[in-house]
């Protein structure tokens, strides 16, 4: 019995083959769009627990100079004289590339350096990174590829560094976890040294938790959009074999076993179309894997391995999901078979004619959600109720949509009786479209919203640039007295230069890079603020106050006239805030004479320089200090530079922007097709009547773009509101920075033109199906042979 | 005796109020006999029909079917009994779509483990469905459809075999034809038949005829 059961429930799928496509593409594109983000996700995170491991950061309490960045080896000589068990670690980045020189003997167990290739830094001068490092480094250095070493990073012993780059001094010491009970205090071995508590250290984990967060964010409105399908397939799939259930029960197959064996039919097909979904999703991630690797290090600075693997956390949770959500729209449909009775009557229209009845009330519920929405708008803070909100506002939309529509459609023109057949088959139809329509709203608005805020982050990233970088040229010199000739050389000859004096060194316990600036005239005119005192250079100038950026502000919940430690012991006033779209650190500007004070081993090695001649300037001082081509660059170079890094920081934003659209297309189109399957009783009357085939295809095609219209409309004012969500509450938490929201119309038309097409393209297959379809066809209607 | 209703009454809940479709029916059918349900629409044929088939549950009464007790039985019992010793001909056929004449036709005997082809092929040669075998429902005329329904019921060898409005949709002389072909198969297979009908010529064909009227037996 079984066997002749599932072969009746499987032979429904290999009769309708488009339906069991769109199941299958349906569960794919939703399980595929998730699982590639997920897969992302564990990369990314994967790369950076490896770097933590290897790196014992955020694990090892450490020893950092109070002041500047270099110790003495002699200081680590005395410490361990003394007692002290620390491992001496040198760091140094050259092309991008971090070199970690580590001592073997001295370095803690917990870390898990070891290569793969069976070598041990013990016993040789190798040099480990992986392929890429290897790569970036052909030429300068040879290195022994190990996969295991996390990406950006090269790791040696610590003499083989120091060699190499001509150091014999230190960058930290990693304190050991077990040290001798007695051991002298810190302070009278090494006064120059403070401890910092391995908490304090950055987690770039925890960092990017917010990036990753947007990530699964957008891959969650992919799977929900994915499972319209999936629910619209199952639900026209029921419907359709409401029959072939009744006449199984009434020939003899007991109500559980024909459940058990849907069950066991649905979950072959989920499976199937899971599967399906983790090789898309495997294909999407390593498509779209090096551009979030670009952004994740343009706006954290922290590396993401540029090959992906396939981990089981993300595939299982593909497979997982897709389960569950097919499971849900299953669940309704068994509930659904169990309260039908055994002879009830066999009509399809009939369901999409009663769930035109509870639209309104689901629409009710839609409004109750938008009240939701509004509220976590006055009284919501953090990132959670910034996602519930956001969550509130485009399920609340999603659901009043099919209701707003048949209102709309009410307002709809014509008086003759073409038309009014017409408007009121649409609204007759609106229970079978309302899922696509859904899908359409929640892609097109998901994009309007993430274009604005992308779009309002360009326009305040250029003006970020224009003032930031206001000078004509920039020199980056490799050594001390090559730069302080140049500063020399340019002073004489009577030119505003800006030295750059930067170190690293945490403040309020996260990393951040102190800034020294000679303050004149271009930083006076060109920078703007967020909030400032009236006189913030003054004081700057004198060391009486510093400036900050907006990410080490916010993160901090520190503003204006609020005190922020510089140094050890040294808190001072914040005198203003500034946007800071560069880099994701912290940043503290003070003026030069102070930074030259807490730090007077830091060499300016980068300079701005304000000229009319950019070019003779150039040749100039290249011809007279050497100084090569690649370490001058231009104003308008660095800008275009940085635009483009801006361009591909967001690419992964676009690329997952472009998949939702179209899966919302994809929707659209099966919803149209299945439904022109069963349209045939409503139009055979009217072509009867003398309305042409070719005139009822018009008339489908006028369908889909009135209905489009419509849900573009109505996708404008929720993008709007979903970018001001993202603007004002998300970035703030994601990536530490408050940006003005801009209006972009004519981006908005394009996407409504695309939107539309992409609807008639949709809509052009079911009117040339009514076109060609034979007049025999149609006269089956009014016969009972049908 | 094969099928005993004695005092069966049926309510079916209406817009106005509950509608009394049948009041205290008492029917009974032997193995091998053929009898006629005629009476005006409304008057509570398919309701007997559906009932004899343990489709519908009684209100009141009783009803047993080779001694079982069928309004005793639960709804997984009721379909294992209906699988194995009814054969149901409905008005609309209720073929499934997505399987071919062939499947449909051993689709019953199938789901009750005693399928046989031999006895299949017999009753496609009589009721001349041999070229109809690969094709689907869809395809076939009305006609052929409730052939097709027919030989599905019969394949299983059913004890009692019910039909509503077997020859409805057909003309005169496909109607005769099917009639003669399906009388002929419950002799030759033993079961008895409860045949809802309009037709007169149809019910004179019956050993015995039946007529309902306001949910009771005239």
């Amino acid at each position: 019995m079984t066997n002749t059961i599932l072969r009746a429930l499987l032979s429904y799928w290999w009769r309708s083959p488009l339906q069991l496509f769109t199941f299958l593409m349906g569960l794919a594109l939703a399980t595929g769009l998730w699982s590639g983000v997920q897969a992302i996700n564990s990369e990314a995170r994967a790369s950076y627990d490896a770097a933590a491991a290897t790196l014992g950061e955020g694990q090892f309490d450490q020893l950092v100079p109070r002041v500047g960045d270099r110790i003495p080896q002699s200081v680590y000589v005395d410490l361990r004289r003394a007692g002290w068990l620390a491992s001496p670690i040198l760091d140094v980045t050259f092309k991008g590339v971090r070199f970690v020189g580590i001592d073997p003997l001295t370095t803690p167990t917990q870390m898990s350096f070891s290569s793969d290739s069976g070598f041990s830094l013990e016993d040789t001068d190798l040099i480990f990174g992986n392929a890429e490092v290897a790569s970036v480094l052909e030429g300068f250095v040879e290195v022994t590829i190990d996969k295991s070493i996390p990406p950006g990073i090269a790791i040696a012993d610590i003499g083989v560094v120091q060699r190499l780059f001509k150091r014999n001094d230190l960058s930290r010491l990693m304190v050991l976890p077990e040290q001798p009970i007695r051991r002298p205090d810190l302070v009278k071995i090494a006064p120059e040294l403070v401890v910092q508590p391995s908490q304090q250290i950055a987690d770039v984990a925890a960092l990017t938790d917010s990036f990753h967060l947007n990530l699964t964010a957008f891959g969650f409105l992919s799977f929900a959009v994915g499972l319209f399908i999936v629910h619209s397939t199952i639900g026209l799939a029921f419907e359709q074999r409401r029959g072939m259930i009744r006449t199984l029960r009434s020939l003899g197959v007991p109500l559980s076993n024909l459940l058990s064996l849907i069950i066991v039919e649905m979950g072959l097909l989920v499976f199937v179309g899971a599967v399906l979904g983790i090789l898309m999703g495997y294909t999407i991630a390593a498509m779209l894997l090096p551009d979030v690797a670009a952004t994740v290090e343009g706006l954290y600075g922290a590396r993401v391995s540029g090959t992906l693997s396939l981990r089981p956390e993300w595939w299982l949770s593909g497979i997982g999901l897709a389960f569950l959500g097919a499971g849900m729209a299953l669940a309704v449909r068994i509930w659904q078979i169990m309260q039908m009775p055994l002879l009830s009557a066999v009509q399809p229209r009939a369901w999409a004619i009663a769930n035109a009845q509870r639209i309104r009330g689901i629409a009710i519920l839609g409004m109750v959600l938008l009240g939701f929405s509004g509220l976590l708008a006055i009284i919501g803070t953090g990132l959670g109720q910034a996602f519930a909100l956001i969550g509130f506002l485009l399920i609340g939309s999603a659901l009043v949509l099919p209701w707003l529509t048949i209102k709309l459609l009410d307002f709809a023109p014509g008086k003759g009786v073409i038309t009014s057949w017409f408007w009121a088959d649409t609204r007759q139809q609106m229970p079978g479209l309302s899922l696509a329509l859904i899908a359409l709203l929640l892609a097109v608005s998901a994009n309007i919203g993430v274009s604005t805020m992308v779009s309002s982050f360009r326009v305040t990233f250029v003006s970020f640039l224009d003032q930031r970088l206001a000078p004509e040229l920039f020199v980056r010199v490799e050594e001390e007295k090559t730069a302080s000739a140049l500063e020399k050389y340019l002073l004489e000859r009577e030119l505003e230069v800006l030295p750059l004096l930067t170190v690293e060194r945490p403040v309020v316990g996260q990393p951040a890079k102190l800034y020294g600036v000679r303050v004149g005239r271009t930083y006076r005119e060109s920078w703007q603020f967020l909030g400032a005192d009236p006189d913030v250079w003054d004081q700057v100038a004198k060391g009486e106050a510093v400036i900050v950026n907006e990410q080490l502000a916010r993160r901090n919940n520190l503003w204006v006239s609020d005190e922020v430690d510089i140094a050890p012991g040294l808190n001072i006033p914040i005198a203003a805030v500034v946007g800071d779209y560069g880099n994701p650190q912290g940043q503290v500007v003070m003026g030069e004479i102070l930074f030259r004070q807490l730090h007077p081993n830091a060499v300016a090695t980068s300079f701005g320089i304000r000229t009319t001649d950019t070019a003779n300037l150039r040749k100039a001082i290249q011809a007279d200090l050497e100084v090569p081509d690649s370490g001058i660059i231009n104003q308008a170079s660095i800008k275009s530079m940085s635009l483009e890094v801006f361009e591909r920081t967001f690419a992964v934003t676009a690329a997952l922007n472009i998949l939702t659209l179209g899966v919302a297309g994809f929707a659209m189109l099966m919803s149209l097709l299945t439904l022109a399957g069963m349209r045939t009783p409503q139009l055979a009357p009217v072509w009867a009547l003398g309305l042409t085939r070719t005139r009822l295809g018009a008339l489908e095609l006028a369908r889909a773009l009135g209905l489009s219209v419509i849900v573009f409309i109505c996708a404008i004012p929720l993008g709007l509101a979903l970018a001001w969500a993202l603007l004002n509450f998300v970035n703030v938490e994601a990536f530490g920075w408050q940006l003005p929201m801009f209006l972009f119309p004519a981006d908005y038309a394009f996407l409504g033109g695309l939107a539309i097409l992409a609807t008639l393209i949709a809509a052009a297959w079911p009117a040339v199906q009514m076109v060609r379809k034979p007049p025999a066809a149609l006269l089956k209607v009014f016969s009972n042979e049908r | 005796m094969l099928l005993e209703l004695k005092d069966i009454t049926k309510s079916f809940s209406g817009v106005d109020g509950d509608v009394e479709v049948l009041r205290g029916v008492s029917l009974g059918l032997d193995a091998g006999q053929t009898l006629a349900l005629t009476g005006e629409s409304g008057s509570g044929k398919s309701t007997i029909l559906h009932i004899s088939a343990g489709l519908e549950v009684p209100d009141g009464g009783s009803l047993h079917l080779e001694g079982v007790e069928i309004n005793g039985l639960g709804e997984a019992e009721r379909a294992n009994l209906r699988r194995s010793e009814v054969g149901i001909v409905f008005q609309q056929f209720n073929l499934i779509p997505s399987l071919t004449v062939e499947a449909n036709i051993g689709f019953q005997a199938s789901l009750a483990g005693r399928r046989d082809k031999t006895f299949e092929s017999e009753l496609v040669e009589e009721l001349g469905l041999s070229d109809q075998l690969k094709q689907y429902p869809e395809s076939l005329s009305g006609g052929q459809q409730q052939r097709v329904a027919i030989a599905r019921a019969l394949a299983v060898r059913p004890k009692l075999l019910l039909a509503d409005e077997p020859t409805g949709n057909l003309d005169e002389s496909t109607a005769s034809a099917v009639l003669t072909a399906m009388l002929d198969l419950v002799g030759r297979t033993g079961a008895a038949l409860m045949v809802v009908t309009h037709s007169a010529a149809l019910a004179e064909k019956m050993d015995r005829r039946v007529r309902l009227k306001g949910g009771v037996l005239l």
